[in-house]
């Protein structure tokens, strides 16, 4: 999987996993008391998070963990301390009060059951979190943390109206022909991956519509490069076009140092020309390069980005010296087939 | 002491004591018993390849016959394992070549298989009988060929769920004419693009198999040779079909109905790819035997579900999609008494609205119609508390219970609570329970309710739940029985991993990703407890290139007596007191 999918991911889960535990729902009977520091604290975790979930890729957050802890499970933590991502620490000093808490027999758990309603028909108040779409997830925590009755946005306003946040809310759950995959956590349903990919063949064998919904989930193919010690695998459904892959297996191979592996194409486009594959290989050692269906070696960029996906069942970074003897048939091939 | 008995009398009285804890707790007797035992020890099972060396065991056990080991961890299934990670059967494969040149049986779970490893194997053991790869990888058809041609006494061999980079059906020729001893042949996983060559290879080898019993197939095997196939095997007990889409013409429909009446022995079924439900009465002459009934890779509607369940009053396990609906598992639940086993696997779990109409109430009927019910994996949207205590009291004898609401976090869908007290309705009733996986909206008390009562819980599956340490300090501290533990996404960190590090090495492995342990936690586990591997998997980079109290990416932490591999790749780390010191 490609790494700011991972990056993005840890980053957020550990911001609403914070937040879940802040804002559990109580049953009818319990009392929920609101814990007012906790509020602040999460308040001042939006402000952050929100700053930083507007760019995908962006570097993990900065975050001091003040506990340190022994094998005896004493605590060594001191007060809050001066931390860029307070509530993070204040969840894991909470976390550990929680704890003993509990062995007092208190429980504190903070919102009311109305909140929950609002989200309707039982769906996630903090939904699943994805590297890719990150204005989404900053919706979907908005909407979160709208819930809670406590948001805010750009780290300026302390509060987001009801109104706004209702108005985003249909972005993300409306079952429209738009944005119809919702966003994906890696391992998540837990179904195995042969499992996966037998269904989207039967998906798409009897699905009428058309080619803008997407159920099914995932397409996952080896990619080897020469020179490493061990492949990868990357699911071909979570980019959109040739950058997005290309970008993603340069970071995921960055450490057997890929030489410039970048397959920019035409702006806007999806495909290397002719000439820029030139430029490529004048410059770069490595190429990206397929086999598709037919058990042919390809150039990857050569096809629509859709057909890419369709056909391609692994993929091989390469010398860019073996690659040149493919560009004529790649473009051979293509030819015959439009 | 003298003596009474001599050790051959001892060792054909262990020779009737199979059971690995059997065998283990003879060893434990006395030095000459462990002596006896492990001279005679023909079979054992190892549940992490690292948890002990090749060596070791073959200092142990010099005369092994049957070798099982399982590799990467449970959620590799999932990709949360990073490819590299390591579960290399090689140097296994190497060692015992050397020092068993009588095993006849390998079985290999989540491994990486070379080709020349099954190339090895297939020239090291003279009498090798068994090979199962269980979800393993890296091997081709290519290595295939080297297992058929040269064992030539292959009684099994078993591909399940394997990912086998298919090179075409060819090698299914490199069987030579004399072997007849093939018994089990499952050969699914592959692909489905074979040609007429392979097709007739596949059926000469079949026809020459008198003792084949179990069979399946692969999406290349039309349905129009399967008619073929049936009539050469009739004594079959196990099917997988190929394909199971074809023209609909009624000379194909007939001979294929002939053929499955001629399998009087037939208890399971599986495969029927791309199933067009018209052809599905031909196997209903069968369908009053049957026992198993895998219909999870089949894309077959509710009505048609139907109408073949009905016809297997003896079913005892169902793998199905959720195109069974609620209706068909009631209809399940009416014509199936002897179900024991049931799963549900969900046909578009990616869809933002369910597709089907399968919720809690399918799986309530379920429970309250089979009496013998005890094996549950069921995919689906929604679920309540009220569910969760019906099914709890009509079936208090589930021993696996894995529940998935699909989105994470979904609460009881009527009263918006947790579902904290619906599994813990499941573990209180359920006292056979082994294996649990959760789902839904958790707080920490669910895993109080488990640490409480599950006392006989062996594994336990966690995602997206609870708010604190004191979730998984229950867990570790309450579950008695507990071997296997995997969680992802929690917020449990340090403390309750801290507080219970000696529970550890009385566990198989402990799992967590993307949960709040820190680097520092891990260092400190390490250092501590030398028995444990202490594994930080972490793409990002060098943990100690980030301040020690991050969380780590992921975690594995298994009990060894091999100390720390030596195999792992850049993205791995494993915590000791080298590594301790050399970070410090």
């Amino acid at each position: 999987m490609s790494i700011p999918l991972e990056h993005d991911y840890i980053g957020l889960s550990e911001v609403s996993s914070m937040k879940n535990s802040d804002n559990n729902i109580s049953t009818s009977s319990t009392v929920s008391s609101e814990d007012e520091n906790k509020n602040e604290k999460s308040n001042d975790s939006v402000l952050k998070t929100d700053l930083r979930l507007g760019l995908p890729g962006s570097e993990s957050p900065e975050r001091k963990f003040e506990s340190g802890v022994s094998l005896s499970g004493k605590e060594l933590e001191d007060g809050n301390g001066n931390n860029p991502f307070g509530s993070v620490k204040n969840f894991v000093s909470g976390a550990k009060r929680g704890f003993y808490e509990a062995i007092d027999g208190s429980g504190k758990w903070v919102f009311s059951g109305s909140e929950v309603v609002d989200s309707g028909k039982g769906n996630v108040l903090f939904s699943p979190r994805s590297g890719k779409g990150s204005s989404v997830n900053v919706l979907e925590i908005l909407n979160g943390q709208k819930s809670n009755g406590s948001s805010s946005n750009q780290g300026k306003d302390v509060s987001l109206t009801p109104k706004s946040a209702q108005e985003k809310k249909p972005q993300v759950n409306e079952h429209s022909s738009a944005p119809a995959a919702k966003a994906q956590v890696v391992g998540w349903p837990p179904i195995r991956s042969f499992r996966k990919n037998s269904m989207a063949t039967n998906l798409a064998k009897t699905t009428d519509e058309t080619e803008g919904k997407s159920g099914s989930g995932c397409l996952y193919v080896k990619v080897s490069m020469d020179g490493a010690p061990y492949l990868r695998k990357v699911d071909l459904k979570t980019y959109h076009k040739y950058s997005e892959l290309s970008s993603a297996l340069e970071k995921m191979f960055s450490c057997f140092t890929i030489g410039e592996c970048r397959s920019n194409g035409i702006p806007g486009g999806e495909g290397l020309s002719a000439s820029r594959l030139m430029d490529l290989l004048h410059g770069s050692e490595y190429v990206l390069t397929y086999e598709d269906k037919d058990g042919d070696w390809m150039l990857v960029g050569d096809v629509p980005w859709e057909m890419f996906t369709d056909t391609c069942k692994r993929i091989w970074i390469t010398k860019g010296s073996e690659a040149i003897g493919l560009a004529p048939r790649a473009m051979e091939k293509c030819k015959n087939r439009n | 002491m003298a003596y009474s008995f001599p050790v051959e009398v001892l060792e054909h009285i262990f020779s009737f004591i199979d059971s690995d804890n059997d065998r283990n707790a003879v060893s434990l007797v006395c030095k000459s018993w462990y002596e006896i035992e492990r001279w005679c020890r023909r079979k054992i099972f190892i549940g992490n390849c690292y948890a002990v060396t090749p060596r070791i065991m073959i200092r142990r056990f010099p005369e092994l016959r049957s070798v099982s080991l399982k590799g990467k961890p449970h959620f590799a299934d999932f990709n949360l394992v990073p490819e590299g990670w390591g579960g290399y059967v090689d140097p296994w494969v190497l060692a015992m070549g050397r020092a068993y040149p009588f095993l006849e049986e390998l079985r290999l779970k989540r491994m990486v298989v070379s080709d020349e490893a099954l190339e090895m194997v297939s020239k090291s053991f003279k009498n090798f009988k068994v090979l199962v790869l269980s979800s393993c990888e890296g091997f081709t058809t290519d290595g295939l060929a080297s297992i058929a041609a040269n064992c030539r006494n292959l009684r099994e061999l078993d591909l399940r769920e394997s990912d086998v980079e298919d090179l075409g059906g060819n090698w299914l020729s490199c069987f030579p004419e004399s072997c007849t001893s093939l018994v089990s042949l499952n050969i699914s996983c592959l692909g489905s693009d074979w040609s007429l060559q392979s097709l007739s290879a596949l059926e000469r080898l079949v026809g020459r198999s008198p003792n084949l019993r179990r069979l399946r197939l692969n999406r290349a095997v039309p349905l129009d040779k399967l008619a073929n196939l049936l009539r050469r095997a009739p004594q079959l007990v196990e099917l997988g079909t190929g394909t199971f889409s074809s023209e609909l013409r009624p000379d194909v429909f007939s001979n294929l109905s002939g053929a499955f009446s001629g399998c009087k022995e037939l208890k399971a079924l599986s495969g029927f790819w791309d199933a067009v439900p018209s052809h599905l009465p031909a196997v209903y002459t069968i369908c009053s035997g049957l026992t198993s009934l895998n219909l999870s890779d089949a894309n077959i509607q509710s009505s048609d579900l139907v109408k073949l369940i009905s016809e297997c009053q003896n079913l005892q396990r169902l793998w199905v999609f959720d195109y069974i609906e609620d209706s068909g598992l009631e209809a399940l639940a009416e014509s199936c008494k002897n179900l024991q086993e049931l799963r549900v696997f969900p046909s578009d779990p990616y869809a933002m609205e369910p597709n089907v109409t399968l919720t809690e109430q399918g799986l309530v009927a379920v429970s309250e119609g089979c009496p013998k019910l005890e094996s549950v994996l069921y995919f689906c949207r929604q679920f309540t508390n009220n569910a969760l205590f019906t099914i709890a009291k009509n079936r208090p004898n589930l021993t696996r219970f894995r529940l998935c609401i699909i989105e994470p976090r979904t609460p009881d869908y009527i009263t918006l609570e947790p579902l904290d007290a619906g599994f813990g309705a499941i573990v209180q009733n359920c006292k056979e329970l082994r294996r649990l996986s959760l789902s839904g909206l958790l707080t920490d008390r669910v895993f109080e309710h488990i640490g409480t009562h599950a006392k006989k819980l062996e594994m336990l599956s966690i995602a997206f739940a609870g708010d604190s340490d004191l979730g998984l300090y229950h867990v570790l501290s309450g579950c008695k029985s507990l071997r296997k533990l995997e969680i992802r996404d929690c917020p449990f960190g340090d403390k309750a991993l801290l507080a219970n590090a000696a529970k550890l090495e009385t566990m198989r492995s402990l799992w967590m990703s993307s949960c709040l342990v820190s680097f520092e936690a891990c260092k400190l586990l390490g250092q501590k407890m030398p028995r444990l591997n202490v594994e930080v998997i972490d793409e990002r980079g060098p943990p100690d290139s980030r301040p020690e109290s991050y969380p780590v990416e992921k975690l594995y932490i298994y009990r060894s007596v091999a100390g720390p591999r030596l195999d792992m790749p850049a993205f791995v780390w494993t915590m000791d007191e080298e590594l301790a010191l050399r970070l410090s």
